[in-house]
């Protein structure tokens, strides 16, 4: 990407300029790794980090704003409360970028509808769920998305079917939902970009293991497994909307996605039926990566037609917060007219 | 005798048979001739089927109470007609289908029937439309009984149907047509009438919560979050409806935006992200809503966010009486949410006040940073009242203490520090653009530079300062009403609705001799100026609709030193409350052990 000097991206900033305070989560949990791509990806876009906010509910992952990006505003709301805090920072603000931080407890269990709902009215938001399968900061409790029969030390076997926060997100008509692995810098760097500019609620959907609860050879939150496991739909480059695309593939191997930015993703296909467009397919693909124990990841669904919650809401040019008693005082006049209707 | 424009009128309906129209023809004509009238619909929370009744006061005196006692009843629900009739008071009036088969024993009335079958067939509208237009048969029937102006009546219409020509011209003959048979078949032997007055000239009659979505309209609100819940909802509803009119640049782009949230919890956390990021932020909820928004009440309290939250109360506790009102929820919110919260309250006392605090809730809460409560109720929200044409806001909008990037660049920036020693830090907007501008916004514990602490230090500092910050809002918030009398040796405490039943209280006692004050408070934290009022008078009355005397408790607690001198005068059963309740109570209280009047 074009860059003002070697260590600069394209508005000045260094790389630091997107660092966050050292972690206070557990040496080698996945969170760390996805801050540091969340970072790598701010960096690289080139995104002002005031112009940034990021948003998060409560648990480990919720935790995680503190550790990237301190130069932008972040909010550490309450437990499954994220989604409607970031659309209500959306609606007084539409110029921010929201990144929205949770875990699958926070989105899964009780967060489980503002989760739907904001994917619903496709608030504009990259929504990452940082997916462990369990609970971290209260010790090692089943989630939502834990394996059905799965073992843990104090909770015994976990008798209930898992949620599928992507299926989820296709069934809630989310137009950008994508899986990954933290351990997958080259697929998650180019998803977070790509959701970023989606412009729309776009979910990432990141495995993220837990290495003090739930890291067993046989859980499929776990490093070992995921890496055994590991289905990528396609191999993903994020070409910024001031790049040409200069690497030529075949026809028929790559399909390439524009995003409402302008900029594109170029996926080449891993898996030749793969379309991300297919929504029945997509889930139909999802139910099969279940069934047969593989994580489907890479861009699941796409659909860049929905409007989103600015566009439905029929809002003005400038962000609310941004008008001043003239646009939001109506005059003397109107209210006597009022007055003289009753 | 005839007894001239002071009378209480109920019509007693199944729900959802379209009466309110005729009712709300019938209070308009009323008011339009000059009459103080006020009226209160008595629902069921249901939507079509169940009891429901309608009463309209005329006062020449100006009482817009309710009032114990019916002088005329016009019974349109057989299944509630054997209880009605016996509402009547003696020397009343009771109208009511000549079809019904009634076995009335009581002669100390007057009964009417009234051809409503008959002149409904006879109108020709069809069968299916007929059982809405039959009750404008009882709109013409008490025209020709009482005397009201026909020609206020077919205006009511047309304002009530914004003009709709057709729909006037399908109810208004029906009216005329009962009015025509009254004046031919009825003999009057009642004493009832109105006549023409000159008492509401320059007065509108309105809604409080549709003042309450004008309030937030003139008070610049950007986001309104919210969710279905009587008796809040046409607030919002009439928000919509202005916002649509008032709010929207040369494009017809819109300067707000409204949510119908998936709850009251997604609400909340709308608004309180919305006030986060700069945002003039409400909700309008009741009851269960304010128990589910408190999570977020106490976050916004403890990182510091404005919003406005308004309550129109209904019954609790849970469900309670969801169409019935209270004033129940003074402590739910004042106190709402877990740890040490307490949140300003502005408590509208009638339809102006809640245009006003519409407004001015939004400078209180950018300018202390923190979410303020208005506790409205079913009854001014819900209710038609009359009032003086609402005053246009006298200042300008107050955002805060909100810093720009220069002045971040200039003097650098602590979120939670209290430079000015008011306990009110300054804040920036997420977007500011200056490196240094940034915070990290969150309900744990905080340092003055809104880092993660567990300091018990910091949290104690921090605590200390959002006590002062709200102690500081005392004599700053709408200040009581106070009407001294200084021979007086009781006072009386209200708030809210019961303010038309406390004056005239006040005015019966006085013609008994029992002299009395008043003061109305308009807000919490209260003021210094209640204490003072207590301290002046032997023994203080806290009147209030709830079961456990809420604001009689926050005041002991405000003021222990006086807390003897305070009785609680506590009611509630979802009714609002009468003169007469208060009547009798004072009297019972202020009578000595010899029967007599305390002096």
């Amino acid at each position: 990407m074009a860059k003002s000097s070697n260590n600069t991206n394209l508005i000045g900033l260094e790389k630091q300029d997107y660092k966050g305070s050292p972690t206070t989560l557990c040496a080698g949990c996945g969170h760390n790794s996805i801050s540091s791509q969340i970072i790598t990806a701010a960096f690289e876009l080139g995104l002002q980090p005031e112009q940034v906010v990021k948003i998060s509910g409560i648990g480990c992952s919720s935790k995680s704003p503190a550790y990237f990006m301190n130069r932008s505003f972040s909010f550490n709301s309450v437990h499954g409360r994220m989604p409607s805090v970031a659309s209500g920072a959306m609606l007084a603000n539409k110029d921010l970028i929201t990144i929205g931080i949770s875990g699958d407890g926070d989105t899964g269990s009780i967060g489980i509808g503002q989760f739907k709902h904001a994917l619903r009215r496709n608030t504009p938001m990259l929504y990452i769920v940082e997916n462990n399968g369990v609970y971290g900061l209260t010790k090692g409790q089943f989630s939502v998305t834990a394996d059905e029969g799965q073992n843990l030390k104090y909770y015994g076997k976990n008798d209930l079917p898992p949620l599928d926060l992507c299926l989820e997100a296709i069934v809630a008509d989310c137009g950008f939902v994508a899986r990954s692995f933290a351990g997958d810098p080259k697929q998650v760097r180019p998803l977070l970009k790509a959701a970023i500019s989606y412009g729309g609620a776009a979910l990432l959907d990141i495995i993220s293991p837990c290495v003090a609860f739930n890291n067993t050879s046989d859980s499929t939150k776990g490093y070992d497994w995921v890496k055994e496991h590991d289905d990528p739909l396609h191999d993903i480059t994020y070409i910024p909307v001031q790049e040409e695309i200069t690497t030529q593939y075949e026809p028929g191997e790559t399909s390439t996605v524009t995003l409402h930015d302008g900029s594109q993703i170029v996926l080449r296909k891993l898996d030749e039926s793969y379309d991300p467009k297919d929504k029945l397919g997509a889930i139909q693909a999802l139910h099969n990566s279940n069934s047969e124990e593989s994580l489907l990841t890479g861009l699941i669904y796409y659909d860049p037609d929905r409007p989103n919650l600015i566009q439905t809401e029929n809002l003005v040019e400038s962000p609310l917060v941004h008008l001043t008693t003239d646009a939001l005082r109506p005059s003397e006049d109107s209210l006597n007219q009022i007055m003289s209707s009753l | 005798m005839n007894i001239v424009n002071d009378f209480s009128i109920q019509v007693a309906t199944p729900n959802g048979s379209g009466s309110q129209t005729s009712n709300l023809v019938l209070l308009r004509s009323l008011f339009k001739m000059g009459i103080p009238s006020s009226g209160k619909n008595l629902f069921p929370s249901n939507i079509q089927g169940m009891p429901t009744w309608y009463t309209i006061r005329c006062s020449q005196e100006g009482y817009v109470a309710r009032r114990d006692s019916i002088q005329i009843m016009i019974l349109m629900n057989p299944e509630t007609a054997l209880q009605d009739i016996n509402k009547i008071q003696p020397g009343g009036v009771c109208l009511y289908p000549e079809t019904a088969k009634y076995n009335f024993d009581r002669e100390d009335i007057t009964y009417y029937k009234m051809p409503v079958k008959r002149l409904a067939k006879e109108s020709g509208v069809s069968s299916a439309l007929r059982p809405y237009v039959s009750n404008m048969v009882y709109v013409g029937v008490l025209a020709s009984v009482l005397g009201i102006d026909l020609f206020e009546i077919q205006n009511a219409l047309s304002w009530h149907f914004k003009g709709r020509q057709k729909l006037v011209d399908t109810n208004m003959p029906i009216i005329q047509a009962a009015f025509d048979w009254s004046q031919e078949n009825l003999t009057k032997t009642d004493p009832f009438q109105v006549e023409r007055a000159n008492l509401t000239d320059g007065k509108v009659m309105v809604d409080g919560n549709l003042a309450a979505a004008l309030g937030a309209i003139y008070g610049g609100v950007t986001v309104m979050a919210w969710y279905p819940i009587t008796p809040s909802t046409s607030l919002a509803d009439s928000l919509t409806q202005y916002a649509s009119l008032l709010r929207h640049d040369d494009n017809g782009h819109a300067t707000y935006s409204i949510i119908q949230a998936e709850d009251e919890l997604a609400a909340a956390g709308m608004i309180i992200g919305a006030g986060w990021a700069g945002a003039r932020a409400m909700t309008a909820t009741s009851g269960p809503g304010i128990s589910l928004m408190s999570e977020f009440a106490g976050f916004g309290y403890y990182a510091e966010i404005p919003a406005v939250i308004w309550d129109v109360q209904r019954v609790g506790p849970s469900t309670g009486l969801p169409t019935r009102v209270s004033q129940g929820d003074l402590t739910a919110c004042h106190w709402s949410s877990h740890g040490d919260t307490e949140h300003i309250c502005l408590l509208p006392g009638n339809v102006a006040e809640c245009f006003e605090f519409g407004w001015r809730a939004f400078d209180i809460a950018e300018q202390y940073q923190t979410p303020v409560f208005v506790l409205s109720d079913l009854d001014i929200g819900m209710n038609n009242w009359m009032t003086k044409p609402f005053s246009y806001p006298d200042k300008p909008m107050d955002r805060g203490k909100v810093l720009t990037a220069d002045q971040v660049l200039e003097n650098g920036f602590k979120r939670y520090f209290d430079l000015d020693g008011d306990g009110i830090p300054y804040r920036t907007l997420p977007g500011t653009l200056a490196n240094g501008a940034s915070y990290f916004t969150r309900g744990s514990g905080h340092n003055e530079s809104a880092k993660y602490s567990e300091d018990p230090q910091d949290y104690v500092t921090n605590m200390s300062r959002l006590r002062h910050k709200i102690d500081s809002s005392r004599e700053d918030l709408p200040a009581p009403i106070i009407e001294q009398i200084k021979t007086a040796s009781i006072g009386f405490v209200g708030f809210g609705s019961t303010d038309p039943a406390i004056i005239e209280a006040r005015d019966r006692l006085a013609d008994i001799g029992v002299e009395s004050s008043y003061i109305r408070v308009r807000a919490l934290p209260t003021s210094l100026k209640i204490s003072e009022f207590i301290a002046s008078h032997d023994r203080v009355y806290v009147i209030e609709m709830n079961i456990e005397g809420q604001l009689h408790k926050l005041l002991q607690i405000q003021s222990p030193e006086l807390a003897t001198k305070l009785v609680s005068l506590a009611h509630c059963d979802g009714l609002p409350l009468t003169a007469s309740w208060i009547v009798n109570q004072i009297l019972e209280q202020e009578r000595g052990p010899n029967g007599k009047i305390k002096q």
